[in-house]
């Protein structure tokens, strides 16, 4: 081996290491773990009177939802962006909750939105959720294992799929009998405020059965970021990962929406913002982080809009417009490789 | 030791790389030459399972590529492909890392940062082990990822165009460092390259492509001679013997 006579002094190496740009991982772990659960029992606290029994198991009811919803948004949309190998696509951009709203109008519309009713929240979840797992993976794994399509093609594709998904539900949504229509409105159009505690119980089986597999990629994870090549090389199984990231994601993307409908931007948001803090590229530190921030947002959003604008439906909106304006932020930066 | 049998790839009607067989030895730098278009990215990709094969077989140590498990495969071989574009932001040491994900499978030990450390010390980039990928400039850029394949710590390495984009030192010294690889650790290196020069000052074999076909295969004397390389590509090329290295003289 040639000898390196160029080589500066350990100490001048320490001093020139990258500039500190933020904290480390770890204390925004733990800023954001506290700053979390402090809002969560603000949230479950403040203002608590009258009847225990009856408001509190409603607040930790909504709550739960929103942590729910915190997580499934959060980690489905940093396994898609890994996955897609951007940081733009969200899986509601590519239009995975408008498939998820024509399989469960189409449902209503071939089985009669009361028979889907009667069914009850465990059957009817477990089909739609089945249906959406077989679609998506269909539709998404041809579009993202071909490997070297443009980014504009990819969101033109989205948008393509979730103008056609949302036409046709809303095509089939005007054919049927206007009180199947009302009964079928009520299910997506559920909000915090009024979550089924047998959906929510699901949900939360689901949500933490999907966590596992996908903490336990996290490693593989990393590597599939590197993209498709570079991974390969590296002895990734490139197409079953995928597949199941794309799995993973669908099953928690029908869970968000079942709980509260369509929300868009938000996981961009979230992951946009935990990419940012805490500039790391590991998914055992970004998927834990885009969750506190979800559970942040949300929460305390609520909370905020609650408690001191004392009114309570505009959090989607707020959350909607600021992801969006983080969307169109990415999109001018140019940071959509 | 590499062996294709037969070894095709088809997009559509068009044949890219026709039936090749051959047998690229252990030990030793074979580097693959031909005009654009002859199949050469594409039968790389190929033996490095980038690529799924449309008929045919590629072994590599025994291994058949088609049917072997990933991370045996990325314990055997590593590949570094042309264009390496990040859309993560990392430093060199965690890229040269993940070149120890086959053997880890993410989880790092001390062996483990042995390695990276010796690789980055290889490359001569010790120094820049703390800076982000995409603050490099290209040739530390083209160090870095060859340091992660090195990390890798395969018997097999293939190298698609790994002088694209370097300046004249830069290319000599890779080259060198493949030498180096070769002869100090015994490792074998295949690339893709377009410079018939540096292909005959430093490979033990040489592939000539042309059309998807394997044409000719030998040592660099018996690959550059005017003859053949005009029935590579097309063109009068004068070899002269310059300190022993056989210089192919085209560009007037």
């Amino acid at each position: 081996m040639r000898a390196r006579t160029g080589a500066l002094p350990a100490a001048v190496v320490q001093t020139a290491r990258r500039p500190v740009r933020t904290l480390p991982p770890r204390v925004w772990l733990v800023v954001l773990g506290v700053t979390a659960a402090a809002l969560v029992a603000a949230f479950l606290l403040v203002g608590l009177e009258g009847n225990l029994a009856y408001v509190l198991p409603r607040r930790l009811n909504r709550v739960g939802a929103m942590v729910l919803v915190a997580v499934a948004v959060g980690v489905s949309t940093v396994l898609f962006q890994t996955v897609t190998g951007n940081r733009i696509l969200t899986p509601s951009i590519m239009g995975l909750d408008a498939l998820y709203i024509l399989i469960q109008t189409s449902l209503a519309f071939a089985l009669g939105a009361s028979t889907l009713l009667t069914l009850g929240p465990p059957i009817r979840f477990a089909v739609e959720v089945t249906l959406m797992v077989a679609f998506s993976s269909m539709l998404y794994r041809w579009l993202f294992t071909g490997g070297g399509r443009s980014l504009h093609l990819l969101l033109l594709v989205g948008i393509v799929f979730g103008v056609f998904f949302r036409g046709a539900s809303s095509l089939l949504q005007r054919l049927m009998d206007p009180s199947e229509y009302i009964i079928l409105q009520d299910l997506f159009f559920a909000s915090f405020n009024r979550v089924d505690p047998t959906l929510l119980l699901i949900s939360a089986v689901a949500v933490g059965g999907l966590c596992v597999p996908a903490w336990r990629l996290r490693h593989r994870l990393d590597v599939l970021a590197l993209g498709r090549d570079t991974a390969v090389g590296l002895g990734v199984d490139y197409r079953r990962t995928v597949t199941l990231v794309l799995v993973i994601c669908s099953v928690l993307v029908a869970v968000s929406t079942a709980l509260v409908g369509p929300a868009t931007f938000f996981g961009l948001l979230v992951s946009a913002l935990a990419y940012q803090l805490c500039s790391q590229f590991r998914h055992a530190v970004v998927l834990p982080i885009a969750v506190l921030l979800g559970v942040i947002a949300l929460v305390g959003g609520q909370l905020v809009l609650e408690q001191v604008f004392a009114f309570d439906t505009a959090l989607s909106i707020v959350i909607e417009f600021t992801g969006g304006l983080v969307f169109l932020a990415l999109l001018l930066k140019g940071r959509v490789r | 030791m590499i062996t294709l049998d037969n070894a095709t790839k088809r997009y559509g009607p068009i044949t890219v790389v026709d039936g090749v067989s051959a047998t690229i030895p252990r030990g030793g730098v074979t580097s693959i030459i031909g005009p654009n278009g002859a199949g050469k990215s594409t039968l790389l990709s190929m033996m490095s399972r980038l690529l799924p094969l449309d008929a045919g077989t590629v072994h590599v140590d025994g291994l058949d590529v088609s049917t072997t498990s990933g991370q045996t495969l990325a314990r055997t071989l590593s590949i570094l492909r042309q264009e390496n574009q990040l859309t993560v932001r990392l430093s060199v040491r965690d890229l040269v890392g993940f070149g120890r994900f086959p053997h880890n499978g993410g989880r790092p030990t001390v062996v483990d940062r042995e390695h990276i450390e010796r690789a980055l010390e290889y490359l001569d980039m010790t120094e820049l082990a703390d800076r982000f990928v995409d603050e490099l400039s290209g040739g530390q850029r083209q160090r870095a990822f060859i340091a992660m394949v090195l990390a890798q710590d395969t018997d097999f390495i293939l190298l698609d165009e790994p002088l694209n984009n370097l300046d004249m030192k830069h290319s000599v010294d890779m080259m060198r460092l493949l030498r180096r690889l070769v002869d100090d650790l015994g490792k074998t290196v295949v690339l893709v390259i377009h410079d018939i020069n540096f292909a005959s000052c430093y490979s033990d074999t040489i592939i000539a492509m042309r059309d998807g076909a394997l044409i000719h295969q030998g040592t660099a004397e018996e690959i550059m001679t005017p003859e053949v390389l005009r029935d590579v590509y097309d063109v009068d090329i004068q070899v002269e013997l310059i300190r022993g290295n056989r210089i192919g003289v085209y560009f007037a």
